[in-house]
C-alpha cells in the first residue's frame, strides 16, 4: 500500500475550486482518493478495502476493491491549470466478487493561457460476480484563455455474472471540444445503465459513441442522453447496442436544441437473438412553447422559464 | 375588476370571439359555460394573455393590460389553470410549487398544498411533473399551483376535461373546499351542474358570443332543455 501526503503548496485556490467543481472535497476525505494535477500525482490515500497502485508500463492507476467489500468510496479527480498540457491516462478498477462500491472521477480544466488543454481519461472497469458500481463523470472547464479545453474520455465496462454498474457522466460547462467512448461487455443477469448530461455553447462540439454488447442471457441495458446545445455548437449521439441473447435494451436521446446548434442522433440497434428485445428512442427539438407559456403563467419571464427548464432537463 | 371591451378574435374566417363586453367584480365565483366551440377557452386564454385579440381592450382595475405580456399578467395578479396540464421532464412537482408561490417554500409547505388538492403529499412532492402521473394527478398538481400563487383573479379552463367521472367526482369536491380558499375573483370554465351550483354568476357562452348571465339555475333550467351542454348531478 502507498499513501501520499496532501502538502499546502500543491493545492491551491484555483484546484480547490476546480476539484470542487467536479466532486465534493469533505466527501473525497472519506474514502480512498487519488488526486492527479497536471499530469502528476499528488496526493493519495488507500483503505483497508481499497487499495492504489501506480501503474509501471504507462500513466495512471490501479485501483483494488477487496471482495464483499460495502460501501467503499474512492474518488480519482483529475485537475489541469497548465496551458498546452497534453494529459494521457489509464486508470483500471478491479472490483472483488460482491462489492458495493461509488466511485467519483472527473477533470476540472482551468486554461487562462492561449494553449490548448488537454486529458484524456481511459477508465476500465472489471467487476466481478455479484459487484455493484455506481460511477459519477463529471467534467468541467473554465478560464478565458483562448486555448482550447479538451476532453476525450474513454470508459470501458467489463460485468462478469450477475454485475451492475451505473454510470452518470455529466458536462455541463466551458469543454471546448469532447469525443466520449462508452463501451460495455456485459455477461449473463448484468445490467448497465448509463445516464449522460451534456451542455454545449459557442463552438462547442461533443461526440458521445456507446457501444454496448449484451452477450449474456437476462443481461440489460439502459442508455439515456439528454443534452441542451446552444449558440453555434454542434453534438453527435451515436449509440450501437448488440442483443446476441436473451436480453433487454433501451436507448434514449433527448435533445434541446437552440439557436444556430446542430445535434445529431444515430441509433444503431442489431438483435442477434430472437428474444432480444432492443428499442431506441431519439428526440431533438427546441423548447416546447406549452411549457414556456406554462412557467410564464408562474410569473417567470420568458428568458426565466427557459433557465428553469434547462436546469430541470439536465438535472 | 375585470373588464373586457368589445373584443374580437377571428381565425380562419371564422369569428371565435364576436365583440366581447364582460364586467366581473372582485370577489367572485364565475362560471363559464357553453357549446365547444362557443369561445370559452379562447376567452379566458385572452384574459391571461396566450392569445391576443385581434381588437378591443382588457382591463384589471382599471389598468389597460392589452399588450402586456403573460409574465406581466401574472405579476399583476392572474393566474390560469391549463386544460391540459403541461408536462415537463426533470421538473418535479415541489420545483413547480417552488415557482408557483413566488418564495422558498419547504417541503412541508408545499405537501399541505398538495393535501388541499387530494393528493397523498409524500409519494408526489418529489415526483417529475412528466406523463407517469395520471390525468386526475396532473389536474390536482396543475390546481396546486394555481392555488399557491394568490391571485387576485384565478382562471380554470375545463379543469373537468380529459379525466375521467369518478375523478372528477373527487376534484369536484376540491373545487368545492377551494371555492372558500381561494382569494379574489375566479373564473372556471365547466360544464359540470355542481360547478355551477356554487358560482355566484354563470356565464352561458354561444357562437362566439355571451348568451346570458345569470345564475346557475336561470341558465340551467332554460339550456338543458333546449340542448345538452351541462351535465346533471352526479
Amino acid at each position: 500500500m502507498e499513501n501520499t501526503k496532501l502538502q499546502d503548496d500543491l493545492l491551491n485556490l484555483t484546484d480547490e475550486g476546480l476539484l470542487g467543481e467536479i466532486s465534493d472535497l469533505e466527501r473525497i476525505k472519506k474514502g480512498a482518493y487519488n488526486i492527479r494535477k497536471n499530469g502528476q500525482g499528488i496526493e493519495r490515500k488507500v483503505t483497508e478495502n481499497t487499495n492504489i497502485t501506480t501503474k509501471t508500463d504507462k500513466p495512471g492507476i490501479n485501483i483494488y476493491v477487496k471482495e464483499n467489500a460495502k460501501f467503499e468510496l474512492v474518488h480519482i479527480p483529475v485537475i489541469i491549470t497548465e496551458s498546452g498540457l497534453n494529459d494521457l491516462v489509464y486508470n483500471d478498477f478491479y472490483i472483488g466478487k460482491n462489492a458495493n462500491v461509488y466511485i467519483v472521477a472527473g477533470c476540472g480544466i482551468h486554461n487562462d493561457h492561449h494553449k490548448d488543454s488537454r486529458h484524456d481519461g481511459i477508465h476500465r472497469f472489471f467487476l466481478e460476480e455479484g459487484a455493484k458500481v455506481k460511477y459519477i463523470e463529471k467534467h468541467y472547464g473554465e478560464g478565458n484563455g483562448e486555448g482550447k479545453r479538451i476532453l476525450n474520455p474513454v470508459t470501458e465496462v467489463y460485468l462478469k455474472k450477475g454485475s451492475s454498474l451505473e454510470m452518470d457522466t455529466m458536462q455541463i460547462k466551458g469543454v471546448d471540444s469532447t469525443v466520449r467512448e462508452t463501451k460495455g461487455v456485459l455477461e449473463e443477469d448484468t445490467n448497465f445503465v448509463v445516464s449522460e448530461k451534456i451542455m454545449t455553447h459557442g463552438k462547442q462540439y461533443a461526440k458521445t459513441i456507446f457501444n454496448v454488447e449484451l452477450n449474456g442471457e437476462n443481461s440489460s441495458t439502459h442508455v439515456t442522453s439528454r443534452s441542451v446545445a446552444t449558440e453555434n455548437s454542434e453534438q453527435y449521439f451515436v449509440a450501437k447496442i448488440y442483443g446476441n441473447e436473451k436480453c433487454f435494451a433501451h436507448s434514449e436521446c433527448d435533445a434541446i436544441i437552440k439557436d444556430n446548434a446542430k445535434v445529431t442522433a444515430t441509433p444503431e440497434i442489431t438483435a442477434n437473438n430472437v428474444e432480444a428485445n432492443l428499442i431506441h428512442e431519439a428526440a431533438i427539438g427546441k423548447i416546447a412553447g406549452e411549457q414556456l407559456t406554462k412557467l410564464m403563467t408562474l410569473g417567470l419571464s420568458e428568458k426565466e422559464a427557459e433557465e428553469e427548464i434547462i436546469k430541470g432537463f439536465l438535472r | 375588476m375585470l373588464e373586457l371591451q368589445e373584443i374580437n378574435f377571428e381565425r380562419e374566417n371564422k369569428k371565435i370571439l364576436n365583440n366581447i363586453n364582460l364586467k366581473l367584480d372582485t370577489d367572485q365565483f364565475i362560471a363559464i359555460t357553453g357549446p365547444n366551440g362557443s369561445g370559452k377557452s379562447t376567452l379566458v386564454k385572452i384574459i391571461m394573455g396566450i392569445e391576443k385579440p385581434d381588437s378591443g381592450k382588457i382591463l384589471l382595475d382599471g389598468k389597460d393590460i392589452t399588450n402586456l405580456k403573460i409574465d406581466e399578467r401574472a405579476k399583476l395578479g392572474i393566474s390560469f389553470a391549463f386544460q391540459q396540464p403541461v408536462k415537463f421532464k426533470g421538473i418535479t412537482v415541489y420545483d413547480l410549487l417552488k415557482i408557483a408561490s413566488k418564495k422558498d417554500i419547504n417541503k412541508k409547505e408545499a405537501c399541505e398544498v398538495l393535501g388541499e388538492v387530494g393528493l397523498c403529499a409524500k409519494e408526489y412532492v418529489d415526483r417529475e411533473v412528466n406523463g407517469s402521473l395520471s390525468g386526475g394527478e396532473l389536474k390536482r398538481i396543475e390546481i396546486a399551483t394555481v392555488a399557491l400563487r394568490n391571485a387576485k383573479l384565478t382562471i380554470f379552463d375545463e379543469p373537468e376535461a380529459g379525466i375521467d367521472l369518478w375523478s372528477f367526482n373527487n376534484l369536484i369536491n376540491v373545487f368545492e373546499k377551494m371555492r372558500n380558499l381561494i382569494k379574489g375573483t375566479t373564473i372556471i370554465i365547466s360544464h359540470q351542474e355542481r360547478i355551477l351550483d356554487i358560482a355566484d354568476k354563470v356565464i352561458l357562452m354561444k357562437q362566439g358570443k355571451i348568451e346570458k348571465i345569470g345564475d346557475s339555475k336561470e341558465i340551467l333550467e332554460k339550456n338543458i332543455q333546449k340542448e345538452c351542454c351541462v351535465r346533471k348531478k352526479v
